[in-house]
């Protein structure tokens, strides 16, 4: 075998580290089950009980259905993601992304991207039927999926930066959520907006929320291997 | 070719030079100091007792720890950052329950830029079990597993915590076989271990924990 082949034969053979991680978390996430059904079950309890507590009023109950989704999702989102890093901090796996050539922030990037495909995007798809619940009309649903659609990375990828800072914590799950929810108010004010204001209209809150999830791909990788390289001990 | 791939990386590592570490966990320094020089092909073995720093030591080599003083260096210098050139065995054996042993490994050597796993499940006689979910496994055979990255993935510097920890007769020649092959071709492994290495290597003792 030419020495030009043995040089070349390695590198045509290997796949993609980020992509074999997006694989990996997507198989684990399957294979354990629960992830996507058990967020989906959350958001079912918690647009199921809004009625019970704000009464059988049918037009009151359309009018704040956009909000009682919102938050239903922003809690759903919360409720899985103490996890995206404790597994991998617990057996070892982050100490080997650490010495990956693969930069740490991609790696955080990816692994919410496959978190988001196991839990945001259910949620998103399960949304108008449980809009249909609330009596929302068809061209409201359509709204609050696209605003949910929009907005959902941002809150998966701002709560990555709460699960980087309570990784080396037994139950950092309440923590995370008292950390997140105050920097998760943005998104949820212009997530409701977009998904269901009859003043403001559809397009302004829309494009914000989509800026906030831009600005969130941009910036939170970064604090969140941050804060990830400093809690590694 | 898995040899010669191994020799031409093996070249950029030739000495590593490690001075007056000091490292620090929780506040508590847990040894200052140190140093000692490696070159290619030798072995170290860090000893000492429990709580001493042995495994502190490999975690500040791999770049998994800040150092508080001290440097450590490669002769000569090369680009690429300690940790990439470094393969660290910790007591964690970094497997996922939910997947395959083989795809545990290609994950691995997708990530961190190793060829064909099938010769590294071979060498460590994983290959019937290669379809089993790695949760199933004992101790010694995800011991195995987290050792395959070693044959998997060239790299030439090995951080070995415990490395022998419950293997078999039988697995415990075959990792000496491969850490002797891994001096010859121009490596270098820093071991911590109570047990007794199975290949020539230079003592290192740490003192008792302060």
């Amino acid at each position: 075998m030419s020495e030009k082949l043995q040089a070349q034969k390695p590198q045509a053979r290997r796949p993609s580290p980020l992509l074999a991680l997006l694989v990996r978390d997507l198989r684990i996430g399957r294979r354990i089950g629960g992830a996507v059904s058990m967020g989906v079950f959350f958001f079912l309890c918690l647009v199921t009980v809004t009625p019970f507590a704000v009464g059988p009023d049918q037009a009151l109950l359309a009018r704040i259905g956009p909000a009682i989704l919102w938050i239903a999702a922003l809690l759903a989102t919360l409720l899985g993601l103490d996890r995206l890093f404790q597994g991998d901090a617990d057996d070892g796996s982050l100490d080997l992304f650490l010495m990956s050539e693969t930069p740490l922030e991609l790696i955080v990037l990816v692994k919410c991207l496959a978190h988001w495909l196991l839990t945001g995007l259910p949620l998103v798809a399960a949304s108008p039927i449980f809009g249909l619940m609330l009596g929302l009309q068809p061209s409201e649903l359509a709204r609050v999926v696209a605003s949910l659609f929009a907005g959902t990375p941002a809150l998966t990828l701002l709560g990555a930066v709460g699960a980087a800072l309570t990784v080396s914590l037994r139950r950092g799950g309440l923590l995370l959520a008292v950390l997140i929810l105050p920097l998760s108010v943005p998104v949820l004010i212009f997530g409701v907006a977009a998904a269901g204001d009859p003043v403001v209209g559809f397009k302004t809150p829309f494009l914000i929320l989509c800026g906030l999830t831009l600005a969130a791909v941009a910036l939170t990788p970064f604090a969140a291997a941050a804060a990830l390289r400093h809690g590694v001990d | 070719m898995q040899a010669a791939r191994h020799r031409g990386k093996y070249c950029a590592v030739m000495q590593i030079e490690a001075s007056a570490l000091s490292v620090e966990r929780g506040g508590r320094v847990i040894f200052a100091g140190l140093g000692f020089q490696l070159a290619a092909g030798e072995a170290l073995l860090v000893k000492g007792p429990n709580g001493a720093g042995k495994s502190t030591l490999l975690r500040a080599l791999a770049g998994l720890l800040p150092l508080v003083r001290g440097e450590i260096r490669l002769n000569p210098p090369v680009e690429a950052r300690r940790a990439e050139l470094c393969h660290y065995i910790g007591h964690a054996d970094a497997l996922k329950p939910a997947l395959t042993l083989a795809e545990n490994l290609t994950f691995y050597a997708a990530l961190l830029g190793g060829g064909d796993i099938a010769p590294a499940l071979a060498r460590l006689g994983l290959a019937g079990i290669a379809d089993l979910p790695a949760g199933y496994l004992s101790a010694g055979q995800k011991r195995r597993a987290a050792l395959a990255r070693l044959v998997a993935i060239p790299r030439p510097i090995w951080l070995l915590d415990e490395p022998l920890t419950a293997l078999d007769a039988t697995s415990q020649t075959v990792v000496g076989d491969l850490m002797q092959a891994h001096l010859d071709s121009g490596g270098l492994i820093v071991a911590a271990t109570h047990a007794p290495l199975p290949i020539p290597a230079r003592d290192l003792v740490l003192g008792r924990p302060l």
